[in-house]
């Protein structure tokens, strides 16, 4: 037996209808079948970080969360990231510190990075390192990744 | 991995859950936050006929004072415990202890009805609301009663509710935030499951231990209260440092977990450490 719904998403403002089955999780209802393949699987049980999202303006783990439960959310994901304000200086500053090396921790870390400098995080080493220990990197040693988020944090969004 | 087939129900009303979760024959699991479950599911440890989701019951998501206690829906999420301010003015313990709760995205889902069912012996909630008195809710269909928080929790995800019980609220008396307290524990890396854990509560702010609280987590199969450290601090100054020793010592003696990783001398060891700098980072 199959169980399935039929459900309205809006990922990245665009409005999307699909009948999905209810056992498939909303990191592979966007990578396979909206084709959205920015937001990266790891662990799947909620450990690594590297699914991270944004829904309805909070952060959530999208491998423990079933695409029928996004069912009217908001999401944006690393595809649909502004290309203006915090989120492009988060994007410049990861490229200038060299935050990121194979790239695959990079969109869920992007995603908690701008929850901590949205919330009003401060430029704090301590506290940004406590916010983004919930996404593992296992390239960067995290210094460049905390620096690259600090930089953000210290001088807010060039004019 | 990917859960194994189940079939999804969203019920918009409590008393449509509590109907849904009479079936016998079927193995039904309520899913709260999920922040656990998912991962249990996606393990194919859980792997349930029927999923109900409880996501869209809006009575089981507010926190209120009914007169001398605060009654929190099951299905408050932490970031929502965090920001309210019945709990900022009435728990400064629970508040200080939700930051060391997963991370961030964890605490946008996950939901404190879901750790208290869940009972992971690694959970910080359940000690903190042993401390604070609280008691829990559980409603079946034709039935509501309240357990003490302390006799809730029986073993390893094992609790007193029964399958066709949900848990509905979390009820804490106004009058048992403690005036000072405690919290500490060893993890390795902030917001990973804790190691060891320990929570000491005083009642009195002033010099003396007074109606005192220890209870020590991650190191059993539940929470474990420490009747013999709480009466060796019981009436000694804060600073006392031979009744501090004396309760960190009455830690030996009770029964240890290991887990996959620490043994159960490893785990006393921790337990005391964790007591000791609970103690020591006393507050309030």
């Amino acid at each position: 037996m199959v169980d399935t719904k039929t459900i309205t998403v809006t990922v990245n403002n665009e409005e999307y209808t699909s009948t999905v089955n209810v056992r498939k999780n909303l990191i592979d209802y966007l990578r396979e079948d909206l084709g959205l393949t920015g937001s990266h699987v790891g662990c799947e049980h909620g450990v690594c970080g590297a699914c991270t999202l944004d829904m309805n303006g909070q952060t959530v783990r999208s491998c423990l969360i079933l695409a029928v439960q996004a069912d009217g959310m908001e999401i944006t994901t690393i595809e649909g990231l502004p290309s203006e304000g915090i989120a492009e200086e988060l994007k410049k500053s990861f490229a200038k510190n060299n935050a990121l090396q194979c790239g695959y921790c990079t969109p869920g870390m992007l995603s908690s990075a701008l929850e901590y400098l949205n919330n009003g995080g401060r430029a704090n080493k301590e506290e940004i390192r406590r916010h983004i220990s919930g996404n593992y990197c296992r390239c960067t040693g995290y210094q460049a990744i905390v620096e690259a988020i600090y930089d953000v944090a210290e001088n807010g969004v060039s004019k | 991995m990917k859960s194994s087939a189940f079939q999804y129900e969203l019920p918009e009303d409590l008393s449509s859950a509590l109907k849904l979760l009479n079936s016998n024959d079927l193995d039904i699991l309520p899913l709260a936050g999920g922040q656990s479950l998912m991962p249990m599911m996606n393990f194919r440890v859980a792997q349930p006929d029927i999923l109900i989701d409880l996501n869209k019951i809006d009575s089981l998501k507010n926190i209120t004072i009914e007169g001398d206690y605060v009654r929190i829906g099951s299905m408050v999420r932490y970031c929502e415990l965090e920001q309210s301010e019945i709990i900022q003015k009435h728990f400064p313990l629970i508040i200080h202890v939700i930051p060391y709760i997963a991370h961030s995205a964890i605490r946008n889902r996950g939901t404190l009805g879901g750790s208290v069912s869940l009972a992971d012996p690694a959970a910080e909630m359940p000690s903190v609301l042993i401390t604070l008195n609280a008691s829990i809710e559980l409603s079946s269909s034709n039935s509501t009663r309240s357990v003490n928080a302390e006799d809730f929790f029986k073993g390893i995800f094992e609790t007193v509710r029964k399958s066709n019980e949900l848990v509905t609220s979390i009820n804490i008396p106004v009058s048992s935030m403690p005036k000072k307290f405690g919290f500490y524990e060893v993890t390795r890396r902030h917001g990973d499951y804790a190691i060891a854990g320990a929570v000491v509560t005083s009642d009195n702010g002033q010099d003396n231990f007074n109606d005192t609280r220890v209870v020590l987590f991650a190191v059993s199969t539940k929470p474990m209260r420490v009747p013999k450290s709480e009466a060796a601090l019981n009436g000694n100054n804060f600073n006392n440092q031979d009744s501090i020793n004396e309760a960190i010592d009455a830690v030996t003696g009770n029964s240890f977990e290991r887990d996959l990783h620490n043994d159960e001398t490893t785990k006393e060891t921790l337990a005391k450490v964790s007591l000791k700098r609970a103690i020591g980072g006393l507050n309030g």
